[in-house]
């Protein structure tokens, strides 16, 4: 191809707005917890896996059992009949550590930038909901979510997303800046040692940061949550000595999840004005190959004419 | 696309001949078993027919359907790119065939998408509710982009079958539809080839930002603001190769020469896009302190220069012998080959080999039905292919003997 350098400046102009983007894009800027942000912390020092609380989830939000063995109710992780469960992990040392899994509550929540419609979003308390009229069950928020947290019914064929909501269904509606009405969710209200507890996100913070404080040797110094993946509204503070990776909570830098991609996609298409001013070019190039096309046509037919 | 233009290539003329070659049983033999297949996951489920789960939410049918398929259906945009923003009128005989591969690819990614949702039936509410887009949604602008280009594309071809409809021997209602609409769509068509140039552009690079999303899943070397480039660039390489592909198969299967100075040309084009991609994918990574994952030799900086080399292979090879003469024929197949494999690759390496869910989480390998309704997918493609080559003036092309040399 014989490539003068106007193609070459076309290429340049054509190729510009991604890498543009790509280069200068800033992550978006960094989200807080709501206001009335609620949320709860888990204290796996505290818990003794007696697993009322995975009872209590299931009443709540009417899910039915789940059974790989001859026991009567045996999940084995979260699934799409299951949004908590107590795990019962090794904890690195030859010793054991409990562990409470459920949707981490996330201040800016991958699943809700990724859902189309907004079926996922951050409601109330800014805790995070699936509403079923908008999902078309694409799965993008299980891609997304950096702690696998949503779950889909894959043995139905009317699926839906499963995770934990909070119990804010049982709550019926709640005005915005409002606290959930029936005080507590069902995992909380339930577990006898106080193990996870519900509050205020700042109170949560503050209660966590106590007791690191007052018995430095119980725990490790570190609160997963607090910075994690932008911050999660549900905390977690783990035993001396216990890695929380060993909890099954993955190491997750500071920034959210969405905050290079989506940054990086409202840098190129800013304003929409991108894509505009392209079709516009487009369409003159266009506009002009075709003129001159037809010209060589009517050249060629004056020519061919007797 | 205009009536003309054609030049020594002849005008496109259907093919004619059988339409149910043994071929053609087998390929809807192939169709009819993923149908049923599909009427078995309506009934019980993804989780039924598939091997997805939710550390693996997405599977072969994205990885290859939607995102490698309708990467493969980027030969109307490639070829556009060069007649209409590099004024290269001389591609002009390629065009109709790139696009009919580019429509039928694009359908069928789309069909893809709709097996795989959980809950189509609200599908209908995504063009239309725009008051609940999130806009924040990466994966909103492809699918919207996708929808509005498939429709496109079928009314870049529409000319194809208005010429066909003219004929007399035509119903006289398709006689009149074609009589009344030709000329408008004459008029329009400025407008929507511009928007068919625009709208690859803009979800095939959207294809690469959407997967970012999987954030710490996505493993380092595929983890960079650059992927929408990669994919993007990527695309036009793969559109180019396919089109090289399918203008030798035309021509060794229905006797469609042309000329190979075409050929030729085009492989200049391929050259510089491989050659940047190759160029920026390593410099990325260096500028990024990446260097030591691509030279671990883990499974991950294998894929790493896989892609690579399935790129800079052909590109060396077009450089070294560019393609003058009929002789360079299968030397020109071999390079188109390998770079639309090396697209594929590093779709496949971003959208499933690459994404890591945790490490209790199996690892994902398609089922043998979810391979079938693949297969059925494709079997369907060649199906639409070639029946319409047989009786729609699409392909281009004289003997050779005819061929001005």
């Amino acid at each position: 191809m014989h490539v003068t350098r106007r193609d070459a400046l076309k290429v340049a102009a054509f190729g510009a707005a991604t890498a543009a983007g790509a280069r200068k894009a800033e992550a978006r800027e960094k989200r807080e917890a709501p206001p009335d942000a609620t949320g709860m912390l888990y204290d796996s020092t505290l818990c003794i896996g007696c697993k009322a609380c995975v009872v209590a989830c299931r009443e709540a939000n009417d899910l039915s059992y789940e059974r790989h063995s001859r026991l009567y109710d045996d999940p084995v992780d979260l699934s799409g009949h299951t949004c908590n469960i107590i795990k019962l992990m090794e904890d690195g040392q030859g010793g054991t550590a409990f562990m409470k899994a459920q949707c981490m509550h996330c201040i800016d929540p991958a699943c809700a930038s990724a859902c189309m419609m907004g079926s996922f979003q951050k409601r109330q308390n800014g805790i995070v909901t699936w509403k079923p009229e908008k999902c078309i069950g694409c799965r993008y928020c299980q891609v997304a979510c950096p702690f696998n947290i949503p779950k889909f019914e894959w043995d139905s064929p009317t699926p839906a997303m499963v995770k934990c909501q909070m119990c804010l269904a049982k709550a019926g509606t709640v005005e915005p800046g409002q606290l959930n009405e029936v005080g507590q969710p069902a995992c909380t209200e339930v577990c006898p040692r106080h193990a996870v507890i519900y509050g205020t996100y700042t109170d949560l913070v503050e209660e966590a940061k106590r007791r690191i404080a007052e018995s430095p040797d119980r725990y490790e110094d570190h609160v997963y949550g607090l910075e994690e993946a932008g911050g999660t509204q549900v905390l977690y503070l783990t035993a001396k000595g216990v890695p929380f990776e060993a909890l099954g909570l993955p190491p997750l830098g500071k920034d959210s999840v969405p905050s290079m991609p989506v940054g990086l996609q409202h840098t190129i298409y800013k304003g929409f004005v991108a894509p505009i001013a392209l079709y516009g070019v487009l369409a003159g190039l266009v506009w002009k190959s075709r003129r001159a096309h037809d010209a060589r046509e009517a050249a060629m037919e004056k020519e061919m004419a007797p | 696309m205009s009536d003309n233009g054609f030049g020594r290539h002849g005008r496109p003329a259907p093919v004619g001949g059988e339409i149910w070659t043994p071929i053609m049983k087998l390929m809807v033999g192939i169709v009819a078993v993923a149908a049923a297949i599909l009427v078995y996951r309506w009934i019980f489920g993804l989780g039924a027919v598939t091997n997805m789960s939710d550390g693996h939410p997405w599977g072969l049918w994205i990885a290859f359907d939607v995102v490698t398929g309708t990467a493969l259906g980027c030969g109307g945009y490639a070829i556009a790119i060069m007649i209409y923003v590099f004024n290269k009128g001389k591609y002009h005989p390629l065009i109709r065939a790139a696009l009919l591969t580019s429509a039928l690819g694009y359908t069928l990614g789309a069909l893809g998408v709709v097996i795989d949702l959980g809950r189509p039936w609200w599908m209908w509410k995504l063009p239309i509710f725009f008051w609940t887009w999130n806009l924040d949604s990466i994966q909103l602008e492809v699918a919207l982009c996708i929808m509005l280009y498939t429709g496109v594309l079928w009314i870049e071809l529409a000319p194809v079958f208005m010429e066909r409809w003219q004929k007399e021997d035509e119903k006289p209602r398709l006689q009149a539809f074609s009589k009344r609409w030709t000329p408008r769509l004459r008029k329009a068509m400025p407008w929507l080839i511009a928007l068919g140039l625009l709208l690859p552009t803009m979800h095939q690079s959207s294809l690469g930002s959407m997967i970012l999303l999987a954030g710490p899943k996505l493993h380092p070397l595929w983890y960079t603001g650059w992927l929408p480039f990669f994919f993007l660039a990527s695309c036009i390489a793969m559109g180019y190769g396919i089109t090289v592909l399918e203008t030798m198969w035309s021509r060794t299967i229905y006797e469609r020469y042309r000329e190979t100075s075409i050929m030729n040309a085009l492989s200049g084009a391929m050259v510089f896009v491989l050659g940047l991609w190759v160029v920026l994918r390593i410099a990325v990574v260096a500028f990024t302190g990446k260097l030591d994952l691509a030279l671990s030799f883990d499974l991950y900086s294998i894929l790493f220069w896989a892609e690579i080399l399935l790129f800079a292979i052909p590109a060396v090879m077009l450089v070294r012998r560019p393609v003058r003469t009929d002789a360079d024929r299968g030397w020109l197949f071999l390079a188109a080959g390998m770079m639309v494999t090396g697209g594929a690759l590093h779709r496949f390496s971003a959208y499933w080999f690459a994404f890591r869910p945790g490490e209790h989480w199996n690892y994902y390998f398609p089922s043998i039905p979810e391979i079938i309704v693949t297969m059925g997918f494709i079997a369907a493609e060649v199906v639409a292919f070639m029946y319409i080559i047989k009786r729609f003036p699409i392909l281009t092309g004289r003997p050779s003997a005819a061929l001005p040399s």
